[in-house]
């Protein structure tokens, strides 16, 4: 028994608990929800084992002791401990507000991070550390900053369900924001979709996106195809901004009040920002400051994370002090996910082709 | 704000650095130049810049882009005085709208609680009220002693029959904010004082070599004050792999001619003498040296007999207890076997250390091959007797950084101040609640007036824990 078996366990418990969910939102039987729940709770105790077991095979393998064999040091191993933290987080929001409705939106990111970690060619093997990594701040570090992530996200999805339930006109800024977000979403997870299934190849993502991404659209060689890529992108975007309100029929099913909504967001990036703060960017500092006599040398890694952080004290700031509330501040929560994407993501995997990072 | 509209420039200047309009600016201009400083190289090769704009915008507005980038400093954006100028205003901001805030809040904080009269207790976000039974003579005590449990040191007064508590907790934790804030401030003098008074340098030292200066720069050099000396450098690899391990630098202080401390280095593991600290950052093969070094062999015999020898390239040794002479005639850094069967030397790091040996005995040449440093299985001659190859020593450098930085204690005090203050900021909230116990006929009626400053639902928690104690301290008493 190893923990690639409960890893398999937890991923298909929370796409089988999405569809639960879904049926539950659709019927409002309560007893649909109580099984949803317990599916997610499943998964999510298969997918602690599996962790501790993980934790457990790499500290046997590098016998560097338990504290530094985290399984927290590659992309595969951060993107489960993501979504552990996002579905413990889901778990305490369900159980503190009493709403299972949240699981349709949390269970989808869940299921979907993990079957995205299986269709890529993300590398699975436990991995021997580079020397940098060795230390007992990688723990403290990516522990924390995942936690405040899975806040962030958790953020995110309040945030945005916000939009798409106050916003009524098409002609509104915060529906034409939403909107293009969400369109832009999809019409990148369905190009890239096509890219995987036209090359059906299994190469790290770093590779992927070098030589393949975008090649059977936006980048493909002949002129003809970009163009018509661009049309049906387009188009998608004027279609989502089109129908964008038979969403806002399905939200308002929920059973969620908007203020609800506005609290769930401000309360975790008020859980997440000091986490942030003090796991993402001072802790990485002090780490930095060990490894390499810099705490702070401005790489892009540290910039992002800063943008992010100026993102989410403007969202406090302009919450707490000029007293915005609604609309405006869930625009602003829903932009500060995505510089945490980008800064978990975008940093490695598009920067790093620009410039190699990541090679000191 | 109910403020006077303020005419002097002084007061204009004031309004300016004090408004959040102006903090939100600036938030959003350090974001958004920051973006372009981590998709152009800082620092870096002019051509892979112009490439990278290339790669983005294409040929044709690429040269334009470059021109117009460099112009404004964004090859070197952080050190630009534009930028260092955002960051300053960004101190102001913040000091300037913790002042203008501070007063207010200083007040909120030193504002000393008591009574309120009955009718302001219900226009109270968080207001309740129960009807007891007794006396308030009696429930006052139920009352007090149910405060204490909540952990409230409450004041009292006697209000005819009636009776007034009110009570508060974390007033402080108004001021975590200010501390947040003034912790941003105490980082930023903190790298201050590391760029006014430290150095980040660079040194690439041979093994065997001593410096006691650092490349800080391009060229500039920066004494220590005393000297420095690689004693010796290895790396350890992963399995087979040529992925790294660990690499090791043993490092000897030397100072007025005497050896004051000797360390071994690692990544995350620096040495640090007299406020400089050197750290294990890459290492090499000295340009030129290959040729040059010292072996390190252990020889042993088949009855177990070692011997250590350090011959040169070129140089031949004699393999203990044998009749053996050992010619060295080849060395590769990093040996490969091709499929034909050629040696080959595939690196230019100490990847796969090899030496070439030819054996001979008495004008005889038994035997000859590699032996790998990496591979002991090749140590084994075949009359018995082993050859160890231990080390090739003198041909590596180790790259270490080198940093002095008086700042960096400030820089951690304002770290933890932070953390402080954020923890105060978030997870703290003031809290103050008024109860009035009130004459009935023979019952007293409780009303409760609470508020706080954040997270008031867990207030409201404890609120209705306390009214759960009252409510059961009177069946218990009856």
């Amino acid at each position: 028994m190893d923990s690639s078996l409960f890893f398999g366990l937890s991923t298909m418990a929370y796409i089988s608990a999405m569809m639960v969910y879904f049926t539950y939102v659709a019927f409002k039987k309560s007893q649909i929800g109580v099984i949803a729940t317990g599916i997610t709770i499943i998964g999510f105790i298969s997918q602690t084992f599996a962790i501790i077991m993980r934790w457990k095979e790499f500290a046997d393998l590098s016998g560097m002791g338990f504290l530094r064999s985290a399984p927290l040091t590659n992309l595969y191993e951060s993107m489960v401990f993501f979504v552990w933290c996002l579905i413990l987080g889901y778990l305490i929001i369900e159980f503190k507000f009493k709403n299972r409705s949240f699981g349709a939106f949390i269970t989808p990111i869940a299921g979907l991070a993990l079957a995205f970690i299986d269709l890529t060619g993300v590398s699975k093997e436990i991995q021997p550390l580079v020397p940098a990594l060795k230390s007992n701040w990688l723990l403290a570090h990516v522990t924390m900053s995942f936690i405040a992530y899975a806040a962030f996200s958790m953020s995110f999805s309040t945030g945005l369900m916000y939009l798409i339930t106050t916003t009524e006109k098409r002609s509104e800024s915060a529906y034409i924001f939403w909107t293009i977000t969400l369109g832009l979403f999809a019409v990148l997870l369905v190009s890239m979709g096509i890219d995987f299934f036209t090359f059906k190849v299994k190469v790290r993502p770093e590779i992927f996106i070098h030589s393949y991404l975008f090649r059977t659209s936006f980048l493909h060689s002949s002129s003809v195809i970009n163009i018509i890529s661009y049309v049906l992108a387009i188009a998608a975007l004027v279609l989502v901004w089109r129908y964008g309100y038979i969403l806002r029929t399905v939200i308002t099913k929920f059973n969620v009040t908007p203020d609800m909504l506005d609290e769930i967001t401000y309360r975790s990036i008020a859980v997440g920002f000091p986490i942030f703060t003090l796991g993402g960017l001072i802790f990485g500092a002090i780490w930095a400051d060990q490894a390499w006599g810099v705490y702070w040398s401005w790489d892009p890694k540290e910039t992002w994370s800063l943008i992010t952080w100026f993102i989410y004290a403007f969202y406090l700031h302009s919450r707490m002090i000029r007293g915005w509330k609604g609309k405006k501040v869930a625009i602003v929560a829903v932009m500060g996910f995505m510089a945490v994407i980008f800064t978990y993501l975008g940093v490695n995997l598009l920067l790093s082709g620009l410039h190699a990072y990541g090679s000191r | 704000m109910e403020q006077q509209k303020n005419n002097t420039i002084a007061d204009k200047i004031w309004d300016f650095l004090s408004s959040v309009k102006l903090a939100i600016v600036i938030f959003a201009l350090i974001s958004l130049t920051s973006i372009i400083g981590t998709i152009l190289e800082q620092k870096g090769d002019p051509e892979r810049n112009l490439e990278i704009l290339t790669r983005l915008f294409g040929k044709f507005l690429a040269p334009t882009l470059f021109t117009v980038s460099e112009k404004l400093g964004f090859m070197d954006m952080y050190h630009s005085w534009w930028f260092t100028g955002l960051l300053v205003l960004f101190s102001v901001n913040l000091v300037i709208c913790s002042l203008d805030r501070l007063p207010r809040i200083w007040k909120l904080v030193h504002e000393p609680i008591g009574p309120l009269p009955e009718e302001n207790l219900r226009k109270f976000v968080i207001s309740r009220e129960i009807t007891i039974k007794g006396k308030p003579d009696t429930v006052k005590d139920t009352v007090a002693s149910a405060l204490r449990k909540a952990r409230f040191h409450a004041g009292e007064v006697q209000e005819e029959k009636d009776w007034m508590f009110y009570a508060q907790r974390g007033k402080y934790s108004r001021l975590g904010v200010f501390i947040t804030h003034f912790s941003i401030l105490i980082i930023l003098i903190g790298a201050m004082i590391g760029i006014r008074f430290g150095f980040k340098g660079y040194l690439n030292l041979p093994e065997g070599d001593v410096s006691n200066v650092a490349l800080s720069g391009t060229d500039r050099e920066v004494p220590f004050g005393f000297e420095i000396r690689c004693d010796n450098f290895n790396v350890d690899f992963y399995g087979r792999s040529d992925m790294p391990k660990e690499y090791r630098s043993w490092l000897t202080v030397i100072k007025n001619g005497r050896e004051i401390l000797r360390k071994s280095i690692a990544v995350n593991d620096p040495l640090t003498y007299e406020g400089i600290t050197f750290y294990q950052s890459s290492y090499g093969i000295v340009p030129g040296s290959l040729g040059q070094g010292i072996f390190v062999f252990n020889t042993i015999s088949r009855d177990g007999k070692s011997t250590t020898v350090n011959p040169r390239l070129g140089e031949s040794f004699q393999v203990s207890g044998t009749a053996l002479t050992a010619k060295i005639i080849d060395f590769s850094p990093a040996l490969r076997i091709d499929e034909h069967g050629h040696a080959a030397t595939y690196a230019n790091q100490m990847s796969n250390p090899a030496v070439f040996i030819e054996f001979s005995e008495g004008g005889k040449n038994p035997f000859s091959g590699w032996i790998l440093k990496r591979h002991p299985e090749t140590w084994q001659l075949p009359d018995g007797s082993r050859v160890e190859f231990i080390d090739y020593w003198g041909v590596e450098f180790t790259g270490l950084q080198v940093r002095k930085d008086p700042g960096v204690w400030v820089v951690y005090f304002g770290c933890i101040s932070m953390s402080l203050g954020l923890f105060i900021a978030f997870f703290m909230s003031h809290r103050r609640l008024w109860i009035k116990v009130v004459e009935e006929k023979n019952t007293s009626r409780v009303i409760i007036g609470a508020t706080a400053n954040k997270n008031r639902a867990a207030f409201e928690r404890k609120i209705d824990k306390i009214l759960s104690i009252l409510g059961k301290q009177q069946e218990g008493g009856k």
